[in-house]
């Protein structure tokens, strides 16, 4: 799995590093910031909602 | 559709705390998209089905500008603020995305588990307070709204000890079917707050960092935005408080499950976000261009009502939607919105709301309404759902 996300379309909302924490996290001023970008197994079913959740649309997951 | 087929009105009164009004069921029956009549006789497209309202809320051709002809007013008091600037929420982009990312950094997830410690101070404060008072209580005025209210003041640098004036005008300005109160406690809150952008910050808070930095909005900006945060900020999570009381003592095996398992708050959360939906009112746009949606075309210039009321009861989505149920998943639920509109403080609210609940099980095991449940006073439509006093006792 690979994770990216397109800053320049986040909103700040927060649902990515609500729901996987592990895998995203906002910055100072909100935006997102992807820290695994190759998200362990364990991690993949969240981060899949993370992208579904996300209401900017900002994240890309490609299996 | 003849010319003889009126659509149904849009708002409408709700007679159970939570549950959608009666008068929806046909709005529901022709999902996911059908034809609502407003106060004023003009008709707007009415979104019912969840996948269909995602799909409009994300959608760029949605146009939230209030000032922009065929934009879907839903009572006089709302059509009143028609040409004054809107506060952010009723810009689109790139206006709108400038102002929010101003923002965003303020109600982070991370920022707001740093404030955690001090919301629970503040809800142990109030609910030592109602405590030592005794029973009975109005659990809005001793607890669900002074919580929020002096969470959103610390934020802000607004001093809490208004409270008595900004809990009032933003009542008025929220609930008042007169458009000119309802404009004079705009008036009245643009006055107060734009004393304090103006003057020198009493404490660093969030308007003091905005009016100090290079790329600050506007004057007007700010103050639209500082009534923004101050009313939404209270006024919605004193409501959820409130009315999640009201959902669980109507339900007591799930208030039960809570009681046993306290780990459960945080998915009841979300599930009575969903379920009781109180800002109905939020998704409302006018159409920018031609959109194609579920088999119909909503022209450019057409009104669109989004009743996340509605979209949180699709059983496509949440099976079962009628059901209060804490254990189920309902995290994709439209309660904040969805698309770059959505709710910017909500993970506070999430916050507080965790934090509220947890407190009154855990201190107030027999908390429980002192009135009849269908004597509530309920509001009226067209605005943030809830009641205005709630009796308990324990």
């Amino acid at each position: 799995m690979e994770v990216s996300a397109d800053r320049a379309v986040c909103v700040g909302a927060g649902m990515c590093a609500l729901t996987a924490p592990d895998v995203f996290d906002q910055d100072d001023d909100g935006l997102v910031t992807v820290l695994r970008p190759d998200p362990p197994a364990a991690a993949r079913r969240a981060v899949r909602q993370a992208a579904d959740l996300c209401p900017s649309r900002a994240l890309r997951v490609a299996d | 559709m003849t010319d003889t087929f009126v659509p149904p009105p849009y708002p409408q009164a709700r007679t159970c705390p939570y549950d959608p009004p009666p008068g929806y069921r046909t709005f529901r029956e022709d999902a996911p998209l059908t034809r609502a009549t407003l106060y004023d006789g003009r008709t707007a497209w009415l979104v019912s089905g969840y996948d269909t309202a995602r799909a409009l809320l994300a959608d760029p051709r949605l146009s939230s500008d209030r000032n922009r002809p065929g934009f879907p007013f839903l009572s006089p008091r709302f059509e009143s603020f028609r040409g004054r600037r809107p506060a952010f929420i009723g810009l689109d982009r790139p206006e709108h995305a400038a102002q929010r990312r101003l923002l965003i950094g303020d109600f982070s997830v991370r920022r707001v588990a740093s404030m955690r410690g001090e919301i629970e101070e503040i809800v142990d404060g109030f609910l030592d307070a109602m405590v030592e008072k005794g029973p009975p209580a109005d659990l809005v005025a001793d607890f669900a709204m002074p919580v929020p209210s002096m969470v959103i003041c610390r934020m802000l640098s607004v001093p809490y000890d208004d409270h008595d004036f900004f809990q009032d005008a933003s009542r008025r300005l929220l609930q008042s079917d007169d458009p000119g109160v309802a404009g004079q406690a705009r008036d009245d809150l643009a006055d107060y707050l734009g004393r304090l952008v103006d003057g020198p910050p009493a404490e660093p808070g969030l308007l003091a960092r905005l009016v100090a930095r290079p790329d600050r909005p506007d004057r007007e900006d700010v103050v639209a935005t500082a009534i923004l945060l101050l009313v939404a900020g209270h006024e919605t999570t004193a409501s959820m408080i409130a009315m999640s009381v009201v959902a669980l003592h109507d339900h007591p095996e799930q208030l039960a499950a809570l009681r046993a398992d306290p780990g459960l708050v945080p998915g009841a959360v979300e599930e009575l976000l969903r379920y009781l939906s109180i800002a109905d009112l939020a998704g409302i746009r006018v159409a920018a261009e031609d959109i194609e949606i579920a088999g119909r075309t909503i022209r450019a210039g057409d009104g669109v009502v989004i009743p996340n009321s509605l979209g949180n009861r699709d059983a496509a989505a949440f099976p079962d939607p009628d059901r209060l149920d804490v254990h189920r998943s309902a995290r994709h639920h439209l309660a904040f919105g969805y698309g770059v509109h959505q709710c910017l403080g909500q993970n506070l609210a999430r916050a507080e709301l965790h934090i509220a609940l947890t407190a009154l099980l855990r201190r107030l095991p027999g908390l429980r309404l002192a009135v009849p449940r269908d004597e509530l006073a309920l509001r009226p439509p067209a605005t943030i759902q809830g009641v205005n006093a709630l009796p308990v006792t324990w």
